[in-house]
């Protein structure tokens, strides 16, 4: 490990992260739990000024039910909420999480972490985009929240400022009625996914209410869907699955968009996903209706 | 005597329904609480953080550190270095570039005659990625790398010569001028009358292969510590390095430096974090830095990081092959060609060319083909040179051969396996002497190809298929058959050179092996190895052979293995490689052990008031044959000759001390171009069933059977472990790892984000390995060695496995590595209209 000069400094609150950030002009940058900009670093490709480390800023590593939120502070490690029974009230963190790294990595790394980072083949910028979570941002005039739907801007790129800290982000809770699928394929278990899908479908009465997917590693962020009438119009057919099929077939074509490289091209990817859209939907579908999430 | 009767053995069945033995874990567990008793005496050091590697040692006060410059471009001409201001920089002590290299070193001395000079930097042109450039020498490394970004390199950029077909082009841009060609190396030989049998043949079955790069990604990378300093006799280096041999380096690093090998002093520490032939490419930095060290007047220590490791260490070497079988029609194979055409990257810096010659006894694999043509080339391109990689050779020969034989039995109409059989060399064949001058010791390969059909359930295995086909989903069994050479003959390495120019009394040979052992005045065993282990477990088998050797218990015994060529003996051949271990360390130990226990048991006889030839070794004592009764320690034996040594009976010389060079009888390369380029031939016999999912078209092991046959097992352990670690190995090669450039030239996987090593997650296949026994009748023990079979035939039967389950498609695989984008390329590309 042999990164750039840079200063460090670890501020005891939210308030005096955001003042470092601030004094260091928009040359600081937060570490959480720097499995990602560790090894940034470390190759001397990202060489910020100074590293404000936010993990002994108190109140911040919190997992907390909140009416229909589960708010995650911003130093909570991905291992904790993993084996928090709170996160049964967000079943896609079970289903997503085992999937980000490895345990080791997750002992590490933070939530707020995965999401700010917006790899384009994270799990967890999908997940929160899927369940339209909201994420808390605070800078020096305050705090402000930002809809998942606005906040991923593009590959490593959020509406978090250079002078500003992801402080919480809130998702909300399983209602009743609502099945979710998760599904990926990396080229090993732990590596960025190929392509992955997250899926939510709300059904009341047997009848489709709202169905939504959200697929990743397959363009320059998460790219979330409304697929109601794709599904309701699949959802009465012996093998759903199958029916859907040639509307995820179209889907991919419409949202794989990512050049590809060696380990999945953009014909792979879309494959990929047109498959693991059908069967997740399909999954959620059936959950949804079962009043199982 | 070993037990000379071939006999198999059912060693593990791993993953697939596996049970906790309650009984197993009592007896690991103890009354008295848990107590871990570890397999190997390397194991305790290891688990408890207590290893010492290079990185942890700090020999030399004052050692400063050094961070290398490299080139950022795949070829191009140095223009000018500018290292006034990295010399500027506070810390810095020294910086070192092309004018320095060229003032004070000589091109590495190079396995044959060609025009392409090889330096530990560039100096008039950098042709890799990653290439060094400059060294800095500085307080620490932060303060390296920082005065690093302030070298000036101003180059010219070149047209980057990528892949072997690129390189081979009439109008290619040369990497080296001078040499006209990027062709390093272009052999051909011919033994038997192989154009009358392609003329003759029923078929003509012609496959062309790629088998790809890819390393053995050891957890600690490349480490040195160099010291230069000058007597009256002149310069002298003392190094410490985690290089484990070939020691043939040694006079090439010597030769760079213009000093004799003797003013080269390497340490070697016990534990190096392994390799399995990469870190064979470290010699260049060891003169790197004894010339940092000349100039900064202090030691100096660099260790690689991942991102130099990825980018400029050591690789196998990719291989286009093309393979041309004449076959009558019984489906007997009369005669091979080959054509083989090696990367070996920018340099061919030494050992190579020997990738393509380390097989060269064993070319025509298990089979008995009376004809061989080969043509042998090796070609740079710029990318990073190559080097020994465990199965060295073999891998890329037998995933040419062994999809060859598949191509074979397609075209012939008959089942892979039978096709196979038809042609092994048969058991009463043994030894069996090769077209091209390999001499395969012992084996019943009959047996072995039966063993590893039976233990995979073949009926099994097609039932599945078939199953799996009417649901029109993908399955696919495949089979490799390997001769495993151990105990390399480095006489092979003449073949590069024509017959007329090796000069006469300039020959090579052999494998030499050399131990010491000496017991103390207490009778405690010390065992010197000079096999500078990778964390094989040599120090736990050299423990268990010399304590059986000498009837005492394994406590009795201890081995040293870290190295120190002012100390340990040793001679070029030394080192870990090859698969070298057990047919040649051990042997050395056995000859070693038995001259020290003639000691032993005159001393015994002065105790026993017995002839010494009446006395034997046995239960810590020596005691009379027949008569235990009659018996003194072993300690009070040795206490004698250390104590009273005026007591030992005439003649008998007070030695404690023995030294053994166990030299087996490999011949240089004849005239005619012949060589046993192995001491031992071991054997494998591998199926591997497999399953694609035919939407994601992911692939899933469903079965790997593999039966191996290394001659006498010295510790079943150890060698289960080595079948388990090539094959993980072989699998990702075979699936997952690959060195890709871009067309630019610019590495592709430089970092574990996109060189992807299996994991245990990939790991977990379901695995039924066993073993037949033929042991060698060239080594005390019988032991033939076992660390790199698999790495060479896994990854044909994996291909030939996939190529199985796609033959609904009519695809197959002929490059590697195979995955699902491939998969989806293959596919895509079948359905679309030509």
């Amino acid at each position: 490990m042999k990164p750039a000069p840079f200063a460090y400094v670890r501020p005891a609150t939210l308030d005096d992260a955001v003042a470092e950030l601030v004094a260091t002009g928009g040359d600081g940058k937060v570490l959480a739990g720097g499995q990602s900009l560790v090894p940034v670093l470390a190759m001397r490709l990202g060489r910020p000024g100074t590293l404000v480390d936010i993990t002994a800023a108190a109140g911040l590593d919190t997992i907390e039910r909140r009416g229909a939120v589960l708010r995650i502070g911003a130093t909570t490690r991905q291992r904790r909420l993993e084996r928090s029974p709170a996160a049964n009230d967000v079943p896609l963190i079970g289903m997503a999480l085992p999937f980000v790294g490895h345990r080791e990595l997750r002992s590490r790394g933070t939530v707020c972490g995965s999401l700010a980072h917006a790899d384009p083949g994270a799990e967890l910028p999908a997940v929160a985009s899927c369940l339209g979570a909201v994420l808390e941002v605070t800078g020096a005039s305050g705090r402000r929240t930002v809809p998942a739907a606005e906040f991923f801007a593009g590959a490593m790129t959020t509406a978090v400022g250079a002078e500003e800290v992801l402080s919480a982000v809130e998702f909300p809770v399983a209602a009743p009625g609502e099945g979710f699928g998760f599904a990926e394929i990396a080229r090993r278990h732990g590596d960025f996914a190929l392509a992955g899908v997250v899926t939510r479908v709300r059904s009341a009465g047997g009848a489709v209410q709202e169905a939504v997917i959200s697929g990743f590693g397959i363009s320059d962020r998460a790219a979330t869907r409304d697929v109601t009438d794709l599904v309701r119009a699949a959802a009465d057919s012996a093998d759903v699955e199958a029916a859907l099929r040639p509307g995820t077939e179209e889907l991919a074509r419409d949202v794989v968009d990512t050049a590809g490289d060696s380990h999945g091209s953009q014909g792979y990817r879309r494959r990929l996903f047109a498959v693991l859209a059908a069967r997740e939907l399909a999954h959620a579908h059936r959950r949804s209706t079962e009043g199982r999430s | 005597m070993p037990d000379r009767t071939t006999v198999t053995h059912q060693a593990a069945v791993a993953q697939e329904g596996d049970s906790t033995d309650a009984a197993d874990v009592a007896e690991r567990t103890g009354a008295g609480g848990p107590r871990w008793r570890p397999a190997r005496v390397e194991d305790a050091p290891l688990v408890t953080g207590q290893g010492r590697f290079l990185d942890d040692l700090d020999p030399l006060p004052g050692t400063l550190t050094a961070a290398i410059v490299r080139s950022p471009h795949p070829h191009a001409r140095i223009r000018s270095v500018d290292l006034s201001r990295a010399r500027r920089h506070p810390g810095v002590t020294a910086v070192i570039g092309p004018d320095e290299v060229l003032a004070a070193l000589r091109p590495f001395p190079l396995s044959v005659t060609t025009r392409m000079p090889y330096f530990p930097t560039g100096t008039d042109k950098v042709r890799y990625v990653g290439e060094p450039v400059a060294v800095v020498v500085a307080s620490d490394r932060f303060v390296a790398e920082d005065a690093a970004e302030l070298v000036s390199v101003e180059y010219e950029l070149l047209d980057p010569v990528v892949g072997v077909r690129t390189a081979l082009a009439e109008d290619a841009t040369l990497l080296h001028e001078d040499n006209g060609s990027n062709v390093a190396t272009d052999r051909t030989f011919s033994f038997g009358e192989v154009d009358r049998a392609f003329a003759d043949a029923a078929h003509v079955v012609v496959g062309e292969y790629d088998f790809p790069r890819y390393s053995s990604v050891p957890m600690e990378c490349y480490s040195v510590i160099a010291n230069w300093t000058e007597d009256s006799a002149g310069p002298s280096i003392e190094a410490w390095a985690n290089f484990h041999g070939p020691f043939t380096m040694m006079p090439v690093m010597a030769g760079a430096l213009g000093i004799p090998a003797s003013r080269v002093r390497l340490h070697v520490p016990a534990d190096i974090g392994g390799s399995f032939g990469i870190k064979a490419g470290i010699y260049p930095y060891v003169v790197l830095m004894a010339l940092a060290s000349k100039h900064a007047r202090t030691p100096v220590r660099w260790s690689e990081d991942r991102v130099e490791h990825l980018l400029a260490s050591s690789s196998g070497s990719d291989r286009m092959m093309r393979f041309e079988a004449a076959v009558d029609a019984n489906g007997t194979v009369t005669a091979l060609r080959t054509d083989l055409v090696d990367n070996v990257g920018a340099y061919m810096r030494p050992p190579e060319p020997s990738t393509l010659y380390r097989c060269y006894g064993n070319i025509t694999g298990a089979y008995r083909i009376p004809a061989v043509a080969i043509r042998a080339r090796a070609v740079v391109t710029n990318t990073m040179p190559t080097g020994l990689n465990r199965g060295f050779g073999g891998q890329q020969l037998y995933f040419g051969l062994e999809r060859l034989m598949d191509d074979v039995a397609a075209q012939t109409g008959l089942d892979p396996v039978d096709l196979r059989c038809r042609n092994l060399v048969p058991a009463d064949a043994f030894p069996y002497e090769t077209p091209t001058g390999g001499v395969y010791d012992s084996g019943d390969y009959q047996k072995a190809v039966a063993l590893a059909v039976d233990n995979a359930d073949m009926p099994e295995l097609r039932r599945r298929q078939a199953e799996a086909r009417e649901r029109g989903e993908l399955y696919g069994i495949g089979i490799a058959l390997v001769v495993d050479p151990s105990g390399t003959n480095i006489g092979y390495v003449g073949l590069a050179t024509p017959a007329e120019q090796r000069k006469p009394g300039r020959d090579k040979s052999g494998s030499t092996e050399h131990v010491r052992v000496s017991v103390d005045m207490q009778g405690t065993v010390t065992v010197m190895l000079g096999s500078v282990p990778q964390g094989q477990g040599h120090a736990t088998t050299a423990r268990q052979v010399a304590a059986k050797r000498l009837g005492l218990p394994e406590e009795s015994v201890r081995v040293v293995i870290d190295m120190d060529t002012a100390t340990t003996p040793w001679t070029v051949t030394s080192g870990s490689y090859s698969s070298r271990f057990a047919p040649l360390v051990t042997s050395a130990v056995v000859q070693a052990c038995d001259r020290i226990a003639e000691t032993i048991k005159a001393a015994g006889s002065v105790l026993l008031e017995a002839a010494p030839e009446q006395l034997e070794l046995a239960e810590g004592t020596v005691r009379v044959i027949g008569d235990p009764s009659r018996a003194a320690q072993f300690r009070h034996a040795a206490g004698v000759v250390h104590w009273d040594p005026a007591a030992l009976p005439e003649g008998t010389s007070a030695r404690l001390y023995e030294e053994a060079a166990f030299t087996p009888n490999a011949k240089a390369a004849t005239r005619d171009e012949k060589i046993n380029s192995s001491l031992c031939y071991g054997f494998v016999a591998e199926v591997v069933a497999l399953r694609i999912d035919p939407e994601t078209l992911e692939i899933t092991l469903d079965r790997v059977s593999s039966v191996h046959d290394a001659g006498t097992v010295l510790n079943q352990t150890l060698l289960d472990g080595q079948v388990y670690g090539a094959l993980v190995h072989a699998l990702g090669g075979a699936m997952f790892e690959e060195f890709t450039y871009s067309e630019g030239g610019q590495p592709t996987s430089a970092t574990f984000l996109d060189y992807l090593c299996p994991t245990s997650a990939e790991a977990g296949f379901p695995l039924v390995t066993d073993h037949v026994v033929s042991p060698s009748p060239l080594t005390p023990l019988g032991a033939k060695g076992c660390g790199e079979g698999s790495s060479m035939s896994f990854p044909a039967a994996l291909a030939n496995a996939v190529t199985d389950a796609l033959s609904p498609h009519g695809l197959q695989i002929n490059s590697l590595p195979v995955h699902g984008n491939l998969l989806h390329d293959l596919l895509d590309g079948a359905r679309r209209p030509a």
